[in-house]
């Protein structure tokens, strides 16, 4: 019964994307300077798409909601970029690549795109050097690497912790070049409000200009989405501020099935929640837990003297410490993958064991590394008998060059110097694995509408390594994309330019304004950010870390309640003709009340734990594995994609099967 | 909420064409813990609240990469600190009871569009000028390791490849030039390999249009480099004096 049909080409996998290649059509130079794209969004994967697309003749209208493409959030990527390069012998291959995404997305991801997604990996890492990407190098001028996220081999290419940047910078200036050149036009500072559907077909879009206020209209014979995730539905998230989900949402409710939205990341250490005022979490580096020890008071009593600033973690005697990753999982201890220590750190808080004044916070301790490192430095120095300070002393300075720009920025947010008292750190929303459902060719199910990078469900599965969110972005941005879409406009070069005047526009932009109207006629009492912080705080108690049926079922009626509440009473101050901020701030929390309930509606139907999604019911009961992620493959080995049927609330579920011919499916065991 | 009370003066202005003014805005219950435009979150709060306009400023990913941030606070760009961006200072480098200037960017090339937010597209025209290396897309590139690059090389195109365009140089310096943003980008593509093939067009490209957008000139004062939030060296204006200097001596 499923209407969903993935393309994925028949062959073996190694063949699949080669043998698509030299078959799907492609348009012919002359004609491509025919045809119109559209790209929202100006990130990795959207800025690598509008200039691809430009320099193969393609006329591009690009479009940002950032005052310039330069600032899309996938600047702030720290880690680094995987690829099947296997510079360092260690026996790296696309084939391990493909096996370790697939594995570490705890199998729920389309084989035959995560293949394609490792097969040109290797592409990445040569345009971006070409392009003057400044990678690290080691001194015999070589590009180095580094292992990540736990896998076997180091294949993580990376320019210091800002490999985000770096590679969106050099995105961004072959953006620029073909802006330039006039092959590219962008549109900055302006905001997609809604895509614009012609006889089945993505025609254009109505955007925004977010300096005027005015509404324009742009017509085109293909829409790219690559507008990122939706984390911020959390409201506290490691996302940027303007990072939302309203392309994409309007994309579903003009009909693109929406897959997997249930399927959060939630990273383990970043800096805890100080306080009401809070407008975003940030990310501590992963690379912290290689030195760091998790833990929390192993006594009540002396949990809650910390809370209430009566004893700090250094009173407490190793003997009453709970090291509480390291029981668990003697085997990998503090490596633990992301969505294991981020439940484990919930679970200790939740019995009570925090350790900041909000109790959601547990220690990363470095005075064992401190002490570890003194002593082999006092070694190397041959100091004999060295004092206690003297070993403090030289250990910090190990700690320090290692990590000393984590501390500072530590330092910065806590204000307290984590050298001498160990850091506190909570998970926190850090990426989305779901995402609108595309097939092999990246289309959604409106032909002509494409999604790229984060903004699509395709390549993670139910959790995303590190460093894999870079390599996916510029993959189909760069490699997938240029290709893909020439079959669909094959059809279109006679079609000529878009006729904006239609009434499919009319209607749009009709629908746009009026939603502008409401808001600024609302005459409400309450801000915007009130109603955010209500839905962030129902999706983290109810739809985050691990999730019940009955919470999901009483957080689908509280973020009714709140949409409801929105609708009548939110203040949105100033003119739409206008800059305005707290109108921007509106629109999106409008859609991400109603995604928030879309997400909880899928983490209700899938009755397994799998990856990011952890369902309470779902557990292991007894053995070694007891309390650990139970995945059903039998009845939940499907992409789910919800169509939209016309109102907050109600979606139809399809099913696309997942089938592994390549992967055997196992447990994932951390024990 | 905390209980440091501060009064802000804090530039106001309606539109590009709207003369502007200070405007003085009491604000309670500030906590040291907070960010400084979280801060101005919470004025912008209240200023809902009651139904007035809320001050209009730039931002996006608070965690001082993005470069949407700017402001001029107390006369420092980005405030008191070095080598942070306005969203990663807190309001613990203030007092209880502390008066604070804050205004946007100013330069004739950074228009004012609201408030505190102004139009930095000229640094996307100068980048569109010149600041890439002239390579298409293609899956048949020569392999990343088939140049070696200089570790030392690499890590000072990396240095200067660490500006986040935010402006804080132009809005620093007493004649609002943009040597230093120009330099970072010239200086990170003259350091490479892939960049020197175009290196003499790039210098002048971009040059010619950072003095078409109403930049000044640079008079060495190096204020700008105190400024940078990223710690961009002087020595990149240097390293493109030199190669404007070799590119408008030498023939193509």
């Amino acid at each position: 019964m499923s209407t969903l049909d993935s393309k994925i080409p028949p062959g073996p996998i190694d063949k699949k994307w080669t043998d698509h290649k030299g078959h799907i059509r492609i348009v012919a130079p002359a004609n491509k300077r025919r045809i119109d794209i559209i790209v929202v969004g100006t990130g990795l994967a959207g800025g690598a798409a509008a200039a691809s697309l430009a320099e193969m003749g393609y006329n591009v209208k690009a479009f940002c909601f950032q005052d310039s493409a330069r600032r899309a959030h996938s600047i702030a990527a720290q880690g680094g970029i995987n690829a099947a390069k296997n510079y360092q012998n260690d026996g790296d291959s696309t084939y391990r690549l493909f096996y370790d995404t697939v594995k570490g997305g705890d199998y729920r991801a389309r084989e035959a795109n995560v293949y394609r997604l490792a097969e040109v990996s290797a592409n990445i890492i040569d345009q971006c050097v070409a392009q003057g990407v400044p990678f690290a190098r080691d001194y015999g001028g070589l590009l180095d690497n580094r292992s990540f996220g736990g896998v076997q081999v180091s294949r993580t290419f990376y320019a210091r912790g800002q490999t985000g940047q770096q590679l969106l910078l050099g995105a961004y200036s072959a953006l620029m070049r073909q802006v330039g050149k006039g092959a590219v036009k962008m549109y900055d500072r302006h905001e997609m409000l809604d895509v614009v559907v012609v006889d089945g077909k993505a025609r254009g879009i109505i955007a925004r200009n977010l300096i005027t206020g005015e509404i324009e209209r742009h017509g085109a014979h293909a829409v790219l989405l690559c507008t990122g995730g939706y984390g911020n539905v959390f409201f506290l998230s490691t996302n940027a501020m303007g990072s939302n989900v309203t392309a994409a949402w309007k994309a579903h409710k003009r009909g693109a099935f929406f897959g997997n939205p249930c399927y959060t990341q939630i990273h383990p250490t970043c800096i805890p929640v100080s306080g009401t005022h809070q407008s975003k979490l940030t990310l501590m580096s992963e690379s912290l837990r290689n030195d760091g020890r998790i833990w929390v008071p192993a006594k009540l009593e002396d949990a809650k003297a910390i809370r209430e600033g009566k004893k700090k973690g250094s009173d407490i005697p190793e003997s009453d410490r709970d090291y509480y990753l390291e029981r668990r999982y003697p085997a990998f201890g503090n490596l633990v993958p992301r969505d294991v220590a981020s439940r484990a750190a919930k679970e200790r808080c939740d019995a009570g064991f925090g350790v900041n004044k909000t109790g959601e916070a547990v220690y990363l301790d470095f005075s064992a590394a401190i002490e570890r490192y003194g002593k082999l430095e006092a070694n190397v120095k041959k100091i004999d008998n060295p004092s206690k300070e003297k070993i403090i002393e030289l250990g910090r300075a190990v700690v320090s060059e290692k990590y000393g720009n984590l501390f500072d920025m530590y330092e910065n947010i806590v204000g307290e110097n984590p050298y001498d008292h160990a850091m506190k750190i909570y998970p926190a929303v850090h990426y989305t694995m779901g995402g609108l459902w595309v097939d092999y060719n990246l289309q959604t199910t409106v032909p002509g509408l494409f999604a790229l990078g984060e903004a699509n469900f395709s390549d993670h599965g139910a959790n995303r390594l590190g460093a894999s969110a870079l390599m996916q972005g510029l993959a189909d941005g760069y490699f997938v994309i240029p290709y893909t879409v020439g079959d669909y406009l094959a059809d279109d070069i006679r079609t000529g330019p878009i006729d904006t005047k239609r009434p499919e526009f009319d209607a749009a932009e009709k629908d746009v304004k009026d939603r502008i109207n409401h808001f600024l006629n609302n005459k409400g009492t309450k801000p915007v950010d009130d109603f955010h912080r209500a839905l962030g705080k129902v999706m983290w108690d109810k739809c985050g870390m691990a999730r019940n049926a009955e919470g999901l079922k009483q957080a689908i009626q509280e973020i009714r309640a709140i949409r409801e509440d929105f609708w009548q009473n939110v203040r949105v101050p100033g003119s739409g003709n206008a800059f305005n901020q707290e109108l921007e701030k509106a629109g999106r929390v409008a859609d991400f009340l109603e995604l928030g309930e879309l997400m909880c509606m899928d983490a209700l139907d899938r009755n397994e734990s799998c990856g990011g999604h952890f369902r309470e019911e779902y557990a292991e009961t007894d053995g070694p594995q007891k309390g650990e992620a139970k995945r059903d493959d039998e009845n939940f080995a499907y992409v789910a994609a919800w169509e939209w049927l016309g109102e907050a609330g109600k979606a139809e579920l399809h099913k696309e099967p997942l089938t592994f011919e390549e992967v055997k499916l196992t447990q994932r065991s951390y024990k | 909420m905390g209980n440091m009370k501060l009064n802000l003066k804090i530039w106001r202005q309606k539109g590009p064409n709207d003369k502007g003014q200070m405007v003085t805005y009491p604000v309670n219950n500030v906590s040291e813990d907070m960010s400084f435009l979280e801060m101005l979150d919470v004025l912008n709060d209240d200023l809902v609240r009651k139904g007035e306009d809320p001050i209009a400023f730039d931002h996006d990913c608070r965690e001082g990469i993005c470069g949407s941030c700017s402001l001029f606070i107390n006369g420092e760009a980005h405030g008191p600190g070095r080598l942070i961006t306005t969203c990663q200072l807190h309001m613990r480098k203030f007092k209880d009871g502390d008066t604070i200037h804050v205004e946007p960017w100013r330069a004739e090339a950074f228009p004012v569009i609201k408030d505190l937010a102004t139009d930095r597209g000229a640094f996307d025209r100068i980048q569109a000028a010149g600041g890439f290396v002239s390579v298409n897309t293609s899956g048949n590139l020569v392999d990343g390791n088939a140049v070696p690059i200089p570790k030392d090389d690499a890590d000072k195109a990396f240095d200067a490849a660490t500006c986040i365009g935010c402006g804080a140089c132009v809005a620093t310096c007493v004649n609002s030039s943009a040597m230093l943003f120009v330099a970072a980008k010239v200086s990170q593509f003259a350091l490479l390999p892939q960049g020197r093939p175009e290196a003499k067009r790039r210098v002048q490209a971009m040059v010619e249009q950072m003095d078409k957008e109403g930049f000044g000139n640079c008079s060495n004062t190096g204020a700008c480099e105190v400024e940078c939030p990223k710690g961009i060296s002087l020595e990149h204006i240097a390293r493109m004096n030199r190669e404007y200097l070799a590119a408008s001596v030498t023939k193509e």
